[in-house]
């Protein structure tokens, strides 16, 4: 038992760019190519962190500490969310808002430090991202909230150590109008396509990438790093939901939490192979629809 | 089983919701032609514990009219009326979505207002009957082409079926086989008048039908 | 005999459509409804026997309504021979825009005709809600087609019109029918069965908040029917656009039978002791329409509309007598009759007057009394009367109606209606009496040396009955307007 906690700390942080593996893995099967090694973006990472970074004259501290904030406050969010079943590192009732927030946070530090810049490209990144996140997130609580009522309880631990077969049994319909919002929250906030293409090399199409060009060096590396954890932190909301396996044994449930996730990726890269990024007009309406799907949801539930 | 009943209702629900999203007409009628196969789903679902010979009946008669026949119909009429297939409607994507999610919130809430006397087959039945009646006339008011007028009249007529499938235990088959004869008719005729309007005035858009008013006057 | 009311009309529709001798067919058209007016007078002398269980029943309510119905269909079959004479085959020119355009084929016409007038008894008879809403919703598709005679886009126009917000209204009494049926229903033990009798006899087991719920879908769904406002939109577009004999039978008989499906529904509201609610509602929905009428009567150009727009105001009467109680429930039914009577009149007039003048603008129609003679007469005299003029028939069953008012104490109501028909009584005086004097403007070539026999006979004979009635009430009137009076509180 002495090893379950240092396996459930230490499963996102070394997992997690397994997420972006996958993902990459599976675009380029499906197109026909073999595509990157599986550790690739370990790799990236390391050798990042061994380069020097360039800081312009024009930026001042908050340049430099987006990054850190952000993949500092993506490290706390992973201690919040429960994987497999069990409960967090870190719980306690109310948690669902602080992990909102530590999300918004490493948001908004990305976004002001592009900012911060000066550059026009990631003036506008910056205000295309912020307006899909202001309409993201009522689709993301809307959906907490729905979960919430189901459960009965505020702790994410909580949330989701409950939601079982039974509980699908009972409320099949909502808990799929929940999944279908967090699903495009998940696009949404990980900036995939369809709101955002991240292998666009056009500044004019970028939304997330294009904050993050004049990054370099270890700044980079974090990027990249707390990139992964995102993908890790939102799918496990995602699948935590859509696996309900919960027997009781660590082992087996982590087991299918971690299918999951892995199922997860490989759908976020048929998606990404089969579509191309929506007009920017209708991104906005995909948005809505979800918050309508988790309002309907909750609606539901309410009753 | 309630989930057979409820998956199919909650269905229905969204059906109203995308259709009141939705301007595209080739669209609009496949989404109400899938709201009626759904129909059909909950009738044979809603008399499961009974003998299942006249609510099958009934239901492939459903699924037949309202997910084929009229479908066939107005894509004929669509066809022969070279209408612009998008139109803008008066109120925006987004204004209707989120007054969609109103209706639906004033839905549930006039629900809870409306005790049942006898316990209904599901919970959800007198919303979503509720919701897509309340749809069905917001369409009838916010949409131009008499296409689509005719289509939100179906939706109306769809609420109203919901609320006497799931609700009154008592109705007789004949009644539900009657309503549904008097939407074909009224579709029938209508179809026929769309047709004659687009041959006199080449359109089928209602808000240039003004020839005949008083406010100008 | 209540099987014969339905099937004469019905079996002579069938057969109608099928015979090509247009002579024979008009023949068979007068000779239908004069069999089922006479059918319809039989009933009075001996009351038939109810059938199917209680869902077709002829009671005093039925009755009065079945009767205006058929005393209106006989003259204007009559004066349809003369009319489908007038409107023979083949292209002809619109007198408004001066496109060409066809009319529709007369069997069609004919055998709608009858079907209308089937589907209206149905209405009278029908004492199963779910059975009236049936024969409602036929009314509508069974007068479509009558009002799309002329086949041009205005009436095009106002067929949709009609067909759209008929048939929405008519869907949303279907839901409240539903409605109706929960109330109805026993507690999970057998429910009550939805015919007036066992609603009304049983009315202590309904249930309240469905049953309020009930009646307001009926009331706003068959009120589209019968002209309400604010649901009145299509009336003045489909009476201006139909022939002038469609739109007296629209008026004076389509929108009762609109009223009967309401009135049945406040029966059930009063047995239930929730009279009150209704009356409420009835009464706000009475005055808004009389509202409504006025501001669209005064300065209005087509003396058609304005017809319409008249019908409007009346069913508003009706709804405010019946809101108000008690002795004006008297006056509200006796309005019926006089009202149907007086407004099938002045429509057949002004078909007249459109086919002498062609035109439908009261501003280019003038010395209607020195062109045609017979037809002037009836028209000032019609205008006198629908607006509550004594010594016809309508004043006195308005004057019952404000009398009943004062009676209850509702001063600003009665105060209202004054006002209100006062307003019309204006805005008509200044249209129709322009129209009857002056320099005749009639194009001369269409100017009938003698007016057709056809086309003055009918309205003349209605015209005499509404006189009549102004001065004395038949003991058999009163006494079956007493019964149906009563049948409501």
């Amino acid at each position: 038992m002495t090893l379950a906690p240092i396996v459930q700390v230490g499963l996102p942080l070394l997992l997690a760019p397994m997420l972006l593996s996958v993902i990459n893995r599976t675009k380029a099967v499906v197109a026909g190519r073999n595509g990157q090694p599986w550790l690739q973006p370990y790799l990236d990472v390391l050798k990042l962190l061994r380069k020097g970074a360039v800081y312009s004259g024009t930026t001042t501290w908050v340049f430099r500490a987006g990054p850190t904030v952000g993949v500092a406050a993506l490290l706390v969010s992973t201690a919040l969310v429960p994987f497999g079943g069990r409960p967090a590192s870190v719980a306690f009732s109310g948690d669902v808002i602080v992990l909102a927030y530590l999300l918004g946070l490493a948001r908004f530090f990305t976004v002001i430090a592009a900012l911060d810049t000066g550059s026009s490209f990631a003036g506008m990144g910056a205000s295309r991202e912020v307006t899909f996140s202001t309409l993201a997130e009522p689709a993301l609580f809307l959906a907490l909230a729905a979960i919430a009522r189901q459960t009965s309880s505020l702790s994410l631990s909580a949330m989701y150590g409950g939601v079982g077969v039974g509980t699908w049994a009972v409320a099949a319909p909502a808990l799929a109008l929940v999944t279908g919002a967090l699903l495009v929250v998940f696009l949404a906030e990980n900036a995939r396509i369809p709101v955002d293409d991240p292998t666009t090399h056009l500044e004019l199409t970028m939304i997330h990438e294009v904050m993050v060009l004049d990054h370099g060096g270890p700044d980079l590396a974090f990027i990249v790093y707390g990139s992964a954890l995102k993908l890790w932190v939102l799918g496990a909301l995602l699948v935590g939901l859509a696996i309900p396996a919960r027997t009781g044994n660590a082992w087996l449930d982590g087991a299918a939490a971690l299918a999951g996730m892995a199922g997860l990726a490989m759908a976020t890269g048929l998606i990404e192979s089969s579509m191309a990024r929506w007009r920017l007009v209708r991104v906005p309406q995909l948005l809505v629809s979800a918050c309508v799907l988790a309002a309907l949801a909750l609606l539901l539930m309410l009753r | 089983m309630s989930t057979w009943v409820d998956t199919p209702l909650v269905l229905v629900a969204l059906t109203g919701l995308l259709l009141v999203a939705s301007s595209r007409l080739t669209r609009c009628i496949r989404i109400v032609a899938f709201q009626g196969a759904l129909l059909g789903v909950i009738t044979v679902a809603v008399h499961q514990h009974e003998f299942l010979a006249r609510p099958l009946m009934l239901a492939a008669a459903i699924v037949a009219l309202k997910g084929a026949v009229f479908p066939w119909l107005l894509s004929r009429v669509l066809r022969e009326a070279d209408v612009r297939r998008e139109v803008e409607p008066i109120v925006g994507y987004i204004s209707s979505l989120l007054l969609g999610t109103l209706m639906l919130a004033i839905s549930f809430r006039l629900s809870a207002q409306l005790p049942l006397p006898t316990p209904a087959v599901s919970s959800l039945v007198v919303p979503v009957a509720l919701f897509t009646t309340f749809i069905g006339l917001f369409l009838i008011v916010s949409r131009r082409t008499a296409l689509m007028q005719v289509l939100a009249y179906v939706v109306l007529e769809n609420g109203i079926y919901v609320f006497g499938v799931g609700l009154v235990q008592g109705t007789p088959i004949l009644v539900e086989l009657g309503v549904l004869l008097d939407v074909f008719v009224a579709v029938f005729v209508m179809g026929i008048a769309i047709f004659r309007i687009n041959r006199e005035f080449d359109h089928i858009d209602t808000e240039q039908l003004t020839l005949l008013t008083d406010w100008m006057s | 005999m209540l099987l014969a009311l339905l099937l004469i009309p019905t079996l002579a529709a069938i057969v109608a459509y099928g015979v090509t001798n247009d002579a024979v067919r008009r023949l068979m058209l007068v000779t239908a409804v004069a069999a089922h007016a006479s059918v319809v007078a039989a009933t009075w002398a001996t009351p038939p026997a109810s059938l199917f269980g209680g869902w077709l029943r002829l009671d005093a309510l039925g009755r009065l309504f079945l009767s205006i119905t058929a005393a209106l269909s006989l003259p204007a079959a009559v004066y349809s021979v003369g009319y489908l004479q007038r409107e023979s085959r083949g292209v002809r020119r619109d007198f408004e825009e001066g496109l060409w355009f066809a009319n529709a084929p007369e069997a069609t016409f004919t055998s709608c005709l009858l079907l209308f007038l089937a589907a209206m008894t149905l209405v009278t008879i029908s004492h199963r809600f779910g059975l009236l809403w049936v024969a409602i919703e036929s009314t509508t598709l069974a007068s479509a087609p009558l009002i799309y005679f002329h086949r041009h886009h205005r009436s095009l126009e106002a067929t949709w019109k009609y067909l759209l917000i008929c048939s929405v209204g008519i869907a949303l009494a279907l839901l409240g029918n539903f409605f109706l049926a929960v109330a109805a229903s026993n507690h999970g033990g057998a429910p009550i069965p939805l015919v007036v009798r066992d609603l009304t006899e049983r009315a202590a087991e309904l249930h309240l908040p469905w049953l309020r719920a009930a009646f307001i879908l009926l009331l706003v769904g068959y009120g589209t029917k019968m002209g309400l406002a604010p649901l009145h939109t299509w009336l003045p577009d489909a009476h201006s656009e139909a022939p002038s004999l469609v739109s007296a039978l629209l008026s004076g008989a389509l929108l009762n039978c609109a009223f009967l499906g309401v009135l049945r529904a406040q029966q059930v509201l009063v047995a239930a002791g929730q009279g009150a609610f209704g009356q409420d509602l009835l009464v706000s929905f009475g005055i808004l329409s009389m509202a409504v009428a006025a501001v669209f009567v005064v300065g209005q150009a087509d003396y058609k509309r304005m017809l319409a727009y008249s019908s409007v105001e009346h069913m508003g009467v009706l709804a405010v007598g019946v809101g108000v109680g008690g002795a004006a429930t008297f006056g509200a039914l006796l309005h019926a009759v006089n009202h149907s009577l007086t407004k099938a009149m002045l429509f057949l007039v002004a078909g007249n007057i459109l086919a002498t003048y062609r035109t439908k603008s009261a501003l280019e129609v003038r010395g209607v009394l020195r062109v045609l003679p017979a037809s002037g007469a009836l028209w000032v005299a019609g205008f006198l009367a629908i607006t509550g003029s004594p010594p016809f028939g309508p004043f006195l069953s308005e004057f019952t109606i404000l009398k009943g008012a004062l009676a209850q104490g509702r001063v600003v109501v009665a105060g209202l209606y004054l006002a209100l028909l006062a307003v019309v009584f204006v805005g008509m005086a200044t249209v129709v009496l322009r129209m009857a004097h002056g320099a005749p403007s009639a194009p001369t070539e269409d100017t009938p040396d003698r007016e057709p026999l056809l086309a003055i006979v009918p309205p003349a004979i209605i015209a005499v009955i509404v006189l009549v009635l102004g001065v004395y009430i038949p003991g058999l009137l009163r006494d079956a307007v007493a019964a149906a009076a009563g049948a409501l509180g």
